[in-house]
C-alpha cells in the first residue's frame, strides 16, 4: 500500500515525488513509457520562465514566478544545467508597444524582479544580431534556460535515492475507489495507494475520467523546432521572445544549456500526442523566427523536433481534489516546465489538507553530482583518466562523452533502458551527428553491461527497434 | 617535441605519415581514436579500391592493410584509442586515451586528417515523425560490415551518393528489400560505377528528382512518402508515391569534420567545409597541413592517399628546412560552372614541377573545355567528355604555366559542340 501514488513521470509527476520523498511516506510512481521525461518534458523551448506572461492572481502566475526561484536553488543542488541568461520580449510596432507595457505592468504585479523596457537601439545593443525592426522590447533578467529532461530526471533520481519507487513501463488502466484509498489496475498488475496524483500529461483527462466525473477537456497543441548546431551557439545570449498571442507564446529564437540555438514553436492543434513535424510547421517556424533574427543560419540544423502542450478549455492549470483523494495536476501545458517545483509543493500542500499526515524525513539527500569531463580543466581531465581509465575513452565524439560518464549513467538510480534513455542521461547522441557515430558504441555498452542482446535494445520507446537481425554472418565478400 | 603529429589514421594520415618518414622525418605519432588503423576503409568492405594507386582492386581493409603494412618497416609511433580533442594555435595537441590517459603533445607540424561525418535527416529537415530505423549509410554499413546485424528488412534510401548506393547492394545481398533509391537532383551523387553495379543489376528503381517528404511511424519507421521536386527542388503536390518500409537510409552528403580547425583559429572554406589550403595542403596555420576528406570530401580513396602524400612530404619540408619565404600568391577563383577549388590558392614559387587541383562541378556537362585564365590570359584548357558533381575532376598545371599567371587563376567549365 502506497501512501502516495503519482501517474506519470514528466517533471510534474517528479517534482512532486522530489516533494513528497522529503517526508516519512511511501511514495510510488507509476509511468507508462520505459524512461522518466519520455512525454512533453523532452521536448519543449527548455526556458525558465520569468513570469511576467500568466494574468496576475492565477495559480499559472503564481507557481511560475516561485518555480523559477526554486529551479535556480534545484538545477545548482541537483547538478542539472541551468543558465540565468535573461530573456527579451521584443516589438515591432505601436500595437507590440502596448502589449509590452502590459506584460511589463503584469509582470511587476506578479513579483517578477528586474523588469525593464528598453528601445529597440537599447535592445540591439544587449543583441546585435536582432532586426533593425525591432522598435521596442521587455527584459527580464530573471529569466533562464535548462536541460528539461536532466531536470526531470535529477528530481527523479533523487525521490528514488530517498525511496521512492518507480515502476516503469506500467501504463494505469483502471481506478476503482477503496474503504482507505484507490484500487489502481495498471498494464502490469494492481497498486494500491491511499492518495493518487494525476500527472498524466496529455492523459490527464483520461486518468481523471478514470476517477471522477470529465470536468475539462485537453485540446492539445503541436510546436514544431529546429535544432541548430553549436556553430549557431552564439547568435544570441538571451532568450528572444515575440509578443505572445492566445495560442502561446510565439516563436523563439534562444541558446540552449548545451550550446547550440533552439528555434520554435509554432502552435497546431493535433490529436493526441502527434509529436510528427511538418513541412509547413516547420517553413512558419523558420519565416517567423527570421523576424527577430534574421541572421539565423537554417543549414546549420542538427534535429527538427516537436512538442505537444496539454492546453484546456480552462484558461488556468487544473490543480485540484477532483475526487476523494484523487488529486488533479492537469493542463499544465507553458509555463509547466518553469513551474514545476512550485507546483510539487503545492500538490503536497493539498494532499496534507486531504487529511496526508506530513512528517519530514531527518535524512533527506538533496544532493546530485555527475562527472561532465568535457567541461573539466586539462589536470582535472588527466587526474580522472589515471584514476579510472574509462573516462578517457571518448564513446560520442561530437559533444566528448565519455565511456566512464555513460557507465555511471547506467549504474544510476534509474538505469536508462534504451540509446536515447544513455543519451538524456550521459548527452551521447545529443551533437551533430545526431548519434550516427557512437549509436552502435552506446548500443554494445548498453549490451555489454546489462547482459542484453543488441538485437534487444530499442532507440527509444519500447517497439522502437534499431536492428532487425543477425547478418548472414562471416566476413561477406561483395 | 615530435616533428609531426597525424590527427586521424585514416588513408590520409597513414599516406601522410609514411611521406614524412621517406621525406626524413624520424620523430613522428599517429593519433587515432579508433582500435585500429585504416579509418572508414575498415568498414568498406566492397572492392574497387585502389585502381589507381595500386592498379588492381582491393577492399577498404585490404588498401588499409597496404599502409598498414608499409608503415610496420617505419618508426612511426601509433597512439590508438587515443582522441584529439584539441590543438592549439602553438601546436600542443590535447589528447584522451583510455590506456594513454590524458596528454599535451607539442610538434613542429601537424597533419589534419580527422576525415568526414555524414549529414543527417536533421541537417535537411526532413518533416514526418521520429521513429527508429534511420540511419545514415555509413552507420548501417558499420551495423552490417562490423558488427554483423542487419537494422532493417524493407529499405528506402534517399540520397545517391557512394556509400548509399554500395548499401543498397549489401542490404540486398543480407537479404533485405531494397525499395528505391531516391536522388533530389536530376543527376545522381555518385560514381557512375556504382549506379550500374549496386542498382541496375539488382533492379533497384533510382528515382531523380524526387525527395522524400514525410516519414510515418511511431516507434519504428513504417512508411516514407516520396515527391517529385520541380526544378527549385520544392516537391510537387500529387506526385506522392508511398513506400511501406521499415529503415530509411540517408546518403545525402559528407561532411568534413573540421572542429578541431575551427578551434585552432584556421581559416575554412565554407565551399569545401574544409580549410583553406595551399598547393602543399599547409593551412593558413604555418606548419599545420590537410588532407583526404577533413580538406575536402573525396569519392576516391587512391586521391586521398595521393594529396596526402603531398602534404606529408610538405610538412617534412616544412621542418626540415624552416618556413620558406612568402613569395608570390595565386588566388584560384571558381569560374562559371565550378563550385570549389582545392587548393583555394597557390605559391607558384613553391610548386616544384606541376601543382595538383582538384574541383567539382555543380551542374552535369557533356563534352566540355576546363579552362585556366589568369586576367585575360587563358593559361591552360583541358577537355573532358562528361563532367558530373559526382565524379572530383582533377588537373595538374605545370610550374612554367603558374609562372605567366598574375594575381589569380580562374577556372571554368565550357561546354562544347560535339563533333
Ligand atoms: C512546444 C512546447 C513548448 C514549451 N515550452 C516551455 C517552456 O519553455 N517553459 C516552460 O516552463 N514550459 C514549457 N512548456 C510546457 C512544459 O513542457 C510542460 O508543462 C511540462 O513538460 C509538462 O510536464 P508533465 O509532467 O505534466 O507532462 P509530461 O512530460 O507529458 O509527462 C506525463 C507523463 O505521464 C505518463 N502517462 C500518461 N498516461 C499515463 C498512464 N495512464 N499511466 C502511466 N503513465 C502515464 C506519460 O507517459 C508521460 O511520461 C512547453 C510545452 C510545449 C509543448
Ligand atoms: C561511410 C563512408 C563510406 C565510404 N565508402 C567509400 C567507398 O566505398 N569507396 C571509396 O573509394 N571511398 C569511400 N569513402 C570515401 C572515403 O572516405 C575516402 O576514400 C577515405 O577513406 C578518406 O580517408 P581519410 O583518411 O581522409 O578519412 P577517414 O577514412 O574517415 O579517416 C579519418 C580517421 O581519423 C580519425 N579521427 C577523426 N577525428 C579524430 C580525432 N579527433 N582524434 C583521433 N582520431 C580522429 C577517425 O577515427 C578516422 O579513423 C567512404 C566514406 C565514408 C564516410
Amino acid at each position: 500500500m502506497y501512501d502516495v501514488l503519482i501517474i506519470g513521470c514528466g517533471i510534474v509527476g517528479a517534482a512532486t515525488a522530489f516533494e513528497l520523498s522529503k517526508y516519512q511516506l511511501k511514495v510510488g510512481i507509476v509511468e507508462r513509457e520505459n524512461d522518466v521525461a519520455n512525454g512533453t518534458t523532452k521536448a519543449n523551448s527548455a526556458i525558465i520562465h520569468a513570469g511576467y506572461d500568466p494574468m496576475p492572481g492565477s495559480l499559472m502566475a503564481r507557481l511560475n514566478v516561485r518555480g523559477s526561484a526554486l529551479a535556480r536553488e534545484l538545477c545548482a543542488q541537483l547538478d542539472v544545467p541551468y543558465l540565468p541568461c535573461g530573456s527579451l520580449v521584443l516589438g515591432f510596432s505601436t500595437e507590440d508597444e502596448v502589449l509590452l507595457k502590459e506584460l511589463f505592468r503584469r509582470g511587476t504585479q506578479n513579483g517578477v524582479p528586474g523588469l525593464a523596457l528598453l528601445t529597440g537601439d537599447e535592445a540591439r545593443a544587449l543583441e546585435p544580431n536582432l532586426s533593425p525592426a525591432v522598435t521596442a522590447a521587455l527584459h527580464a533578467p530573471s529569466a533562464a534556460i535548462c536541460s528539461p529532461w536532466e531536470y526531470c530526471l535529477a528530481l527523479a533520481e533523487t525521490a528514488v535515492r530517498n525511496g521512492a519507487q518507480l515502476h516503469l513501463e506500467t501504463a494505469v488502466t483502471g481506478l476503482t475507489p477503496t474503504a482507505d484509498g484507490w484500487r489502481v489496475e495498471t498494464s502490469r498488475g494492481v497498486l494500491d495507494a491511499r492518495y493518487v496524483v494525476n500527472a498524466a500529461g496529455l492523459d490527464a483527462q483520461a486518468v481523471h475520467e478514470m476517477a471522477a466525473p470529465s470536468s475539462f477537456t485537453i485540446h492539445p497543441s503541436r510546436g514544431e523546432y529546429f535544432l541548430l548546431d553549436k556553430s549557431e551557439g552564439d547568435r544570441v545570449g538571451r532568450v528572444i521572445f515575440q509578443c505572445p498571442s492566445r495560442v502561446g507564446k510565439g516563436v523563439l529564437v534562444a541558446p540552449t544549456v548545451h550550446g547550440n540555438l533552439i528555434v520554435g514553436p509554432n502552435a497546431e492543434p493535433v490529436e493526441g500526442d502527434d509529436t510528427a513535424t511538418t513541412a509547413g510547421g516547420l517553413a512558419y517556424v523558420r519565416q517567423t523566427a527570421l523576424r527577430s533574427v534574421p541572421s539565423v543560419e537554417f543549414r546549420a540544423s542538427i534535429r527538427n523536433f516537436a512538442g505537444v502542450r496539454a492546453s484546456t478549455d480552462r484558461e488556468d492549470f487544473i490543480i485540484e481534489e477532483a475526487a476523494p483523494h484523487f488529486l488533479d495536476l492537469a493542463g499544465i501545458c507553458s509555463p509547466g516546465l518553469s513551474a514545476a517545483p512550485a507546483i510539487g509543493e503545492y500538490a503536497v500542500e493539498l494532499l496534507g489538507q486531504a487529511g496526508l499526515a506530513l512528517e519530514r524525513k531527518a535524512d533527506f539527500t538533496a544532493s546530485r553530482k555527475r562527472v561532465r569531463f568535457r567541461e573539466l580543466p586539462p589536470e582535472e581531465k588527466a587526474r580522472l583518466v589515471a584514476e579510472q581509465p574509462a573516462y578517457g575513452r571518448v564513446i560520442c565524439r561530437c559533444e566528448t562523452v565519455t565511456e566512464g560518464e555513460i557507465l555511471d549513467a547506467l549504474s544510476g538510480p534509474i538505469p536508462p533502458r534504451s540509446v536515447d534513455g544513455v543519451k538524456r542521461r550521459a548527452g551521447a547522441g545529443l551533437g551533430r551527428c545526431q548519434g550516427g557515430f557512437c549509436g552502435p558504441r552506446v548500443l554494445e555498452l548498453l549490451a555489454r553491461e546489462q547482459g542484453r542482446s543488441p538485437g534487444d535494445i530499442p532507440q527509444d520507446k519500447a517497439g522502437s527497434w534499431l536492428l532487425a537481425c543477425e547478418t548472414k554472418g562471416g566476413h561477406a565478400d561483395v | 617535441m615530435y616533428d609531426l603529429i597525424v590527427i586521424g589514421g585514416g588513408p590520409a594520415g597513414l599516406a601522410g605519415a609514411c611521406a614524412a618518414w621517406e621525406a626524413g622525418l624520424r620523430r613522428i605519432l599517429i593519433v587515432e581514436r579508433d582500435r585500429e588503423l585504416g579509418g572508414i576503409l575498415n568498414q568498406c568492405i566492397h572492392n574497387g579500391f585502389g585502381l589507381h594507386y595500386f592498379k588492381e582492386e582491393l577492399t577498404g581493409p585490404e588498401y588499409a592493410g597496404r599502409f598498414i603494412e608499409m608503415l610496420r618497416d617505419t618508426g612511426v609511433e601509433v597512439r590508438l584509442d587515443t582522441m584529439v580533442l584539441e590543438v592549439t594555435d602553438q601546436r600542443k595537441v590535447h589528447m584522451v586515451g583510455k590506456d594513454t590517459g590524458y596528454r599535451v603533445e607539442e610538434a613542429k607540424s601537424i597533419l589534419l586528417a580527422m576525415g568526414c561525418r555524414e549529414r543527417t535527416r536533421g541537417a535537411i529537415a526532413i518533416p514526418g515523425t521520429r521513429p527508429a530505423g534511420i540511419f545514415t549509410a555509413g552507420a548501417a554499413q558499420r551495423y552490417v560490415n562490423m558488427e554483423g546485424w542487419l537494422p532493417g528488412k524493407r529499405v528506402v534510401i534517399l540520397g545517391s551518393g557512394d556509400i548509399g548506393l554500395i548499401m543498397a547492394r549489401r542490404m540486398t545481398l543480407e537479404g533485405a528489400k531494397v525499395l528505391a533509391c531516391v536522388e533530389v537532383m536530376p543527376y545522381s551523387g555518385g560514381l557512375n560505377r556504382n549506379i550500374v553495379q549496386c542498382l541496375h543489376d539488382y533492379d533497384i528503381p533510382l528515382y531523380l528528382s524526387h525527395t522524400v517528404t514525410d516519414i510515418r511511424g511511431v516507434n519504428r519507421v513504417e512508411q516514407v512518402v516520396v515527391s517529385q521536386v520541380d526544378d527549385r527542388r520544392q516537391p510537387i503536390p500529387g506526385t506522392e508515391m508511398v513506400f511501406d518500409c521499415d529503415t530509411l537510409l540517408l546518403s545525402v552528403g559528407l561532411i568534413p569534420e573540421n572542429e578541431l580547425t575551427r578551434q585552432a583559429g584556421i581559416a575554412i572554406d565554407p565551399r569545401t567545409n574544409g580549410a583553406v589550403v595551399w598547393e602543399n595542403m599547409e593551412t593558413s596555420l604555418p606548419g599545420v597541413f590537410a588532407s583526404g576528406n577533413v580538406a575536402h570530401v573525396h569519392d576516391l580513396v587512391d586521391f586521398v592517399t595521393a594529396e596526402s602524400q603531398r602534404a606529408g612530404t610538405a610538412a617534412a619540408r616544412y621542418v626540415l628546412e624552416g618556413e620558406a619565404a612568402e613569395g608570390d600568391a595565386l588566388e584560384i577563383v571558381n569560374g562559371d560552372g565550378v563550385s570549389y577549388t582545392v587548393p583555394q590558392h597557390v605559391r607558384p614559387g613553391r610548386v616544384e614541377k606541376a601543382c595538383d587541383l582538384f574541383f567539382r562541378v555543380n551542374r552535369v556537362c557533356g563534352p566540355s573545355r576546363i579552362k585556366v585564365t589568369s586576367g585575360d590570359k587563358q593559361i591552360a584548357a583541358f577537355s573532358r567528355d562528361y563532367l558530373a558533381p559526382g565524379e572530383m575532376e582533377h588537373i595538374l598545371l605545370p610550374r612554367k604555366l603558374l609562372d605567366g599567371a598574375s594575381e589569380t587563376l580562374c577556372v571554368s567549365i565550357e561546354e562544347v559542340e560535339s563533333e
